[in-house]
């Protein structure tokens, strides 16, 4: 060998261009990942959200009431709606329908009056700090003056707090990021595994020939499915649980729900996965291209689910997409059950829409499934 | 099924985008018989097989395997059927025993570690049982893969080109294996571009583009070709052989173990070309055409495959 030679380094990078050139499929996909991340990033992406679903009750009307929800309105960050009672209140706080729930007490407006200064107490789902943060600093600042124009003149100057909030932080009391976060990772994690471990298992076969010996022996499109799908319900399943003693043990995260219920859940979510896994396979030729089908789930899952930033943030058409995510699902269906204690009526609403997207991408991966080389 | 013919396919016709790869083929191979399947690349060999097996859809034409019909019946003929494709197509990270065991289970074959066992030491593999198949030689992976397809004991075996790439040696112990169990009654369709494996079969067929052009024994296919061959022995043929091409009624000429070989369908212009390349030291005698003599004249005067 001879020192750097400038006529082979120029064969060699010959070489390496044509061989981009010719596969199209990465090549586009360099072009496009930046852009759909940009666009996702750039409009979808919110860390400091507003308008954020609030409930309100208050024991008995008052003038101050309609000021209040004025104030709150006008910080932008609360969309105030009206609950009849509290039962019902605190069943939407759980299941994330609102992220603060405001409970003004009996005999307000005239312990207000009396300069008694009240106390409000504000609940709010802690679960992701990031979400309410910035709401929650608001709120304390701007509310209580928001009434003192209602006040009775001679509460008015010196302005005494005409009533306080107390703020009470539910379900991650300490606003500790990590108990959003590892809850969150679980389904995540999940996605990554078998997902891409799917999507390659058909390909792997087809590309190294072994697809073909696999066909001509009798053998039928279902057994084959399951057949390579069980593994990977098992691999999934054993990483739910190494995840889930880990973040129980060192990352203490509470299991205030059932375990059982989490495990039909996370056994859905990893259908999904497979299923479309699966499909992915029957499409793609090589697993590079299996591979890339798998990213454009991916990076949308991981940014529009959630998961990373809060849901609340997102434009409607980002929390569209979202919806049609099977981890954004799974990511509420965690984090509820492990932190806020959610039953199975409580996470009904995100378990169906696993449920479809699981059966019908499943139809597809069946109807995808080739019996031929055609 | 005790239809006399093992394969008995008519009009078989594959496309694929614009190109015809099969094309209106006819194909009828009686029980029993080795049947060597020739033919150029690319000529459609391979696609022909993978009809046969129920792999591909035919686009037109059909027919029967094994008196199964080959669109219909295309799952249970599987069982009947074994087919060892060009490519290795195990499994690389199983051992040489496991990837014969999952085979005999997905044939649902009973007793199947008793089947292996029986295979692995009729094919002489029972020493490498536990080696990866990735770490074994060409001639070797293809023992396996003839093992894998032999399990269930098909009446039909699709072989395609099974011992390109391996050694001579390798090539002669596959071929015992194959002519002892066609002599148990089994159906062999091989696919080869040697000679020797030609003449080894009880009838060759010979596609090209996608047709089946000729077929028959291999003597009938040399004695019906017409062709001619003169060979000459002696000095300077290197040169000889440049001025040979350029000449009437010589087809092809190439020095062959020491030896100038000219072949063409005249035997009459063949010889006065011979006459006309006379050189000192140099003699020229008739010699009996031979089966790769009429492959290449086939070859030639085919269309250029794709």
């Amino acid at each position: 060998m001879t020192a750097f030679s400038l006529a082979r380094f120029w064969a060699m990078l010959g070489k390496e261009w044509l061989e981009m050139r010719r596969d199209r499929g990465t090549v586009m996909l360099t072009m496009l990942l930046p852009i759909i991340q940009l666009f996702l990033f750039g409009y979808a992406i919110n860390t400091n959200p507003h308008h954020l679903p609030t409930g309100l009750i208050a024991a008995d009307p008052s003038r101050y009431e309609r000021g209040i929800i004025q104030a709150l309105t006008n910080t932008d960050y609360f969309n105030v709606r009206r609950y009849a009672n509290e039962a019902t209140m605190d069943e939407a706080l759980r299941r994330g329908v609102i992220m603060f729930a405001l409970k003004i007490p009996p005999d307000f407006a005239r312990a207000v009056d009396r300069g008694e200064s009240p106390d409000v107490l504000m609940e709010v789902d802690a679960t992701d700090p990031t979400a309410v943060g910035a709401a929650t600093a608001a709120l304390e600042a701007i509310v209580p003056g928001a009434i003192t124009r209602d006040l009775p003149v001679r509460l008015r100057f010196p302005p005494p707090p005409a009533f306080r909030i107390t703020i009470h932080d539910r379900y991650n009391p300490g606003q500790v990021t990590a108990l959003n976060i590892v809850p969150g990772l679980i389904g995540t994690i999940l996605t990554f595994s078998t997902l891409v471990f799917m999507a390659m298992a058909i390909t792997r076969e087809r590309e190294t020939g072994t697809m073909e010996t696999l066909l001509a022996m009798p053998v039928t499109p279902i057994e084959v499915m399951l057949g390579k799908i069980v593994p990977y319900i098992g691999l999934g399943y054993a990483q739910a649980t190494l995840i889930l003693l880990v973040a129980y043990f060192i990352f203490d995260v509470p299991i205030a729900g059932s375990l059982p219920l989490l495990v039909l859940c996370l056994g859905v979510f990893i259908a999904c996965n497979l299923a479309l896994g699966f499909t992915f396979s029957s499409l793609a030729r090589t697993q590079m291209q299996a591979q890339q089908l798998a990213q454009f789930v991916l990076l949308p899952s991981l940014l529009l689910s959630g998961f990373l930033f809060p849901f609340a943030g997102m434009p409607r058409w980002a929390r569209i997409i979202g919806e049609g995510l099977p981890l954004t699902h799974i990511v509420r269906i965690c984090r509820g059950v492990l932190l806020k204690g959610n039953g199975l009526r409580d996470v009904t609403p995100d378990l169906w829409p696993m449920a479809l997207f699981a059966l019908l991408v499943g139809v597809v991966a069946v109807r995808t499934y080739r019996t031929t080389l055609d | 099924m005790n239809a006399p013919l093992a394969i008995d396919v008519t009009g078989l016709s594959k496309q694929f985008g614009a190109m015809r790869v099969v094309d209106g083929l006819n194909l009828a191979v009686p029980r029993g018989q080795i049947c060597g399947f020739l033919g150029g690349n690319g000529s459609g060999k391979t696609t022909t097989m993978r009809l046969l097996c129920g792999l591909l859809t035919p686009d037109a034409g059909g027919g029967t395997c094994l008196g199964r019909d080959i669109r219909r019946d295309a799952v249970r003929l599987r069982r009947e059927i074994g087919y060892m494709t060009q490519r290795f197509g195990l499994y690389a990270d199983l051992t040489v025993a496991e990837n014969l065991l999952f085979v005999a289970r997905m044939y649902a074959l009973p007793t199947p570690e008793a089947r292996v066992a029986d295979m692995l030491a009729r094919v002489g593999l029972h020493d490498r049982a536990r080696q990866l198949a990735a770490e074994l030689s060409g001639g070797w992976k293809q023992r396996l893969s003839l093992a894998a397809c032999m399990l269930h004991t098909p009446k039909l075996l699709l072989l395609d080109e099974p011992t390109a790439g391996v050694d001579a040696k390798a090539r002669r112990e596959f071929w015992d294996q194959i002519v002892d169990m066609a002599a148990d009654g089994m159906t062999v369709l091989v696919s080869t571009h040697y000679m020797d494996e030609a003449e080894r079969c009880d009838r060759i067929v010979y596609m090209a583009s996608g047709r089946l052009i000729v077929q028959g024994q291999a003597h009938e296919l040399v004695a019906r070709s017409g062709l001619s061959a003169y060979e000459a022995s002696g000095p300077g043929l290197t040169g000889l052989v440049r001025r040979a091409r350029g000449m009437a009624g010589v087809e092809s000429a190439t020095i062959i173990g020491g030896a100038l070989r000219a072949v063409g369908t005249d035997e009459a212009l063949l010889a006065a070309a011979a006459a006309g390349l006379a050189a000192p030291g140099v003699i020229w005698r008739p010699s009996p055409p031979r089966l790769d003599d009429v492959f290449l004249h086939l070859l030639r005067n085919e269309a250029p495959s794709p």
